[in-house]
């Protein structure tokens, strides 16, 4: 985060005395920016000759707060990060500090992980388009995105009593059992979502506004994104099929047929078709884990880790012990460390978390999507039209929470 | 403890007398690398596959001597289905806490600038030879580096000694 004045920076002083540039500030309180994120933009008329983002004004420490919570409090932490995927953030912190206890959970939290984050995906894949087409010009576009986005939602408080910051997934499997009637309400979304996306396409997909706004504005080859740590749609819409869940595949997903999309034109249009292409795959998925989803636990039965059961807390004194003691001091983890991969709606999440054998983590990196796709700005934004900019600001669907942290 | 079978890895052969030490923890090969030899030993990698650096990072070891990790996260992408699986791999470099400097690695991934810069900022290595190290989510007045351990939780401005 640079202070508010600008400074003379080299590069505008150079062309001063070539061309006229002006140096102007986008953001940080600027709708399109999508948060808190100033651009620092020299202009030569409307096309920018350099932009220069500047970060951190939402910068809250959590990787520090980390430190000094215990292993299972750290899962609120991660909900904060990125405050529209808060699922994969959850799910990729406790996979990693699953790993260094040597933890297996049952298939029942799998499955329930597995559907749960890829309606997380869908919601933020409606948000990030609903945005992306208001920044545009399409303002009923992103009325149905929400609609069906507040749907979602419902689903996440039904399950966890929270909307967005649901802390859900714990470590050692979920905070709490399905509730009741849960597969009549999941079934009903996603039998009629797919219906949806046919209703969005057919707003935008023939659109002369959208598509003269879209194709071929924001192209960066494919090498260059990979080369400055751009992960997720961006990815698959310049030609590489690369997603985690394939490849590197975690909580179950080897099980699930997963569908990649790949583009190969690296443009607005395409990151757009990407998205819309994850939707249906997501729904489909989601889908297959609540038709699949098996009976039993959903928890671990690991008494040193996982609070007990309410029933056993009442009839065993050796229950109410651990329940207590984990509450009150946490659990340790065998000193180690780990990096754990997760595909979010952004791209890669990767949690590296070191344990020095105590009660608290003793360091977790958040390697963040948006983050590693932000660093691309300046590549993007060069030589295009102040107007395109946004446009492509907009596909690149990052939140400042996940890059500041 | 380290597996026979673990120094027969191609990458460790490749790197020779540049790893220091290894271990496959969780099935996760971590090389220690001096710190001299870092942008040496990245060049290396980078043309045996490593086309991507997935992030860098730092741990603070303190009041242990050398105090910091400075920790790259390297990561094998087949751009196609024929150019082979993906590998992942942890770099370490020892960097003590006096001299707590370290070649960047922006010459050899451009992805590796911000989080250079974020490690300037949050622990306080200096990266030599980055295009601009400066800090990226403090602000520019900000005093210390809030991520190494002699940093309170609560900043030094706060004193809870003085409210009471």
């Amino acid at each position: 985060m640079a202070d508010v004045i600008i400074p003379e920076t080299p590069v505008a002083a150079e062309n001063a005395s070539t061309r006229r540039t002006t140096t102007m500030n986008m953001g940080p309180q600027h709708p399109s920016t999508h948060g808190v994120l100033r651009i620092v933009v020299d202009l030569d008329g409307e096309t920018i000759v350099n932009a220069r983002p500047d970060i951190g004004y939402l910068h809250t420490g959590i990787e520090k707060e980390m430190e000094v919570k215990t292993w299972q409090q750290g899962v609120t932490l991660t909900d904060r990060a990125d405050y529209l995927a808060n699922l994969s953030n959850n799910l990729c912190y406790s996979l990693a500090v699953e790993k260094l206890l040597g933890l297996e959970v049952p298939p029942k939290a799998e499955f329930t992980r597995v559907m749960l984050c890829e309606l997380s995906r869908i919601q933020s894949h409606l948000v990030s388009l609903g945005t992306h087409a208001l920044d545009i010009g399409a303002m009923s576009f992103f009325f149905y995105c929400m609609r069906e986005r507040e749907d979602i939602l419902r689903l996440f408080e039904m399950f966890s009593g929270q909307r967005m910051m649901t802390s859900y997934i714990r470590i050692g499997g979920l905070a709490l059992d399905h509730p009741r009637g849960w597969d009549k309400q999941v079934k009903r979304f996603l039998d009629s979502f797919p219906s949806k996306v046919d209703q969005y396409e057919s707003l935008l997909n023939e659109n002369p506004i959208w598509k003269q706004r879209t194709i071929g504005v924001g192209v960066l080859d494919v090498e260059q994104l990979l080369e400055l740590g751009v992960t997720g749609p961006m990815i698959r819409a310049g030609g590489v099929a690369w997603d985690v869940r394939v490849d590197e595949p975690y909580s179950g997903y080897e099980k699930f047929n997963v569908q990649v999309p790949v583009y190969h034109n690296s443009d607005v249009f395409d990151r757009y078709r990407v998205r819309m292409f994850e939707m249906r795959e997501s729904c489909r998925i989601a889908k297959a884990a609540m038709e699949g989803m098996p009976e039993g636990r959903f928890k671990a039965v690991a008494p040193k880790v996982v609070l007990p059961d309410r029933e056993q807390m009442k009839t065993q004194m050796e229950s109410l012990i651990h329940h207590f003691k984990i509450v009150t001091e946490g659990f340790a983890v065998p000193a180690g460390e780990v990096f754990q991969v997760v595909e979010s709606p952004r791209g890669e999440i990767g949690y590296y978390v070191v344990s020095d054998g105590g009660s608290r983590p003793y360091r977790v990196h958040m390697r963040t999507p948006s983050f590693g796709n932000l660093q691309a700005l300046p590549a993007l934004f060069k030589n295009s039209l102040i107007s395109d900019s946004i446009a492509t600001l907009g596909s690149m669907d990052f939140t400042l929470g996940d890059t500041d942290r | 403890m380290v597996p026979e079978d673990l120094k027969e890895n191609p990458h460790l052969v490749a790197l020779g007398t540049m790893a220091e030490e290894f271990s496959d923890a969780f099935g996760e090969l971590t090389i220690y690398i001096p710190r001299t030899d870092i942008v040496e030993a990245c060049t290396l990698l980078k043309q045996r596959g490593f086309n991507r650096i997935s992030a860098v990072t730092a741990v603070d070891w303190f009041p242990v001597e050398p105090r910091f990790e400075v920790i790259y996260h390297l990561h094998r992408l087949p751009v196609s289905s024929t150019h082979g699986a993906h590998e992942r791999l942890r770099l370490k470099c020892r960097v003590s806490g006096e001299n707590a400097e370290i070649d960047s690695v922006t010459s050899v991934w451009a992805g590796a600038n911000w989080y250079e810069r974020e490690i300037f900022d949050l622990f306080g290595i200096q990266f030599r030879n980055h295009p601009d190290l400066t800090r990226i989510m403090m602000p520019d007045y900000w005093e210390g580096h809030p991520l190494r351990k002699d940093f309170p939780i609560h900043g030094h401005k706060y004193d809870y000694a003085q409210e009471q």
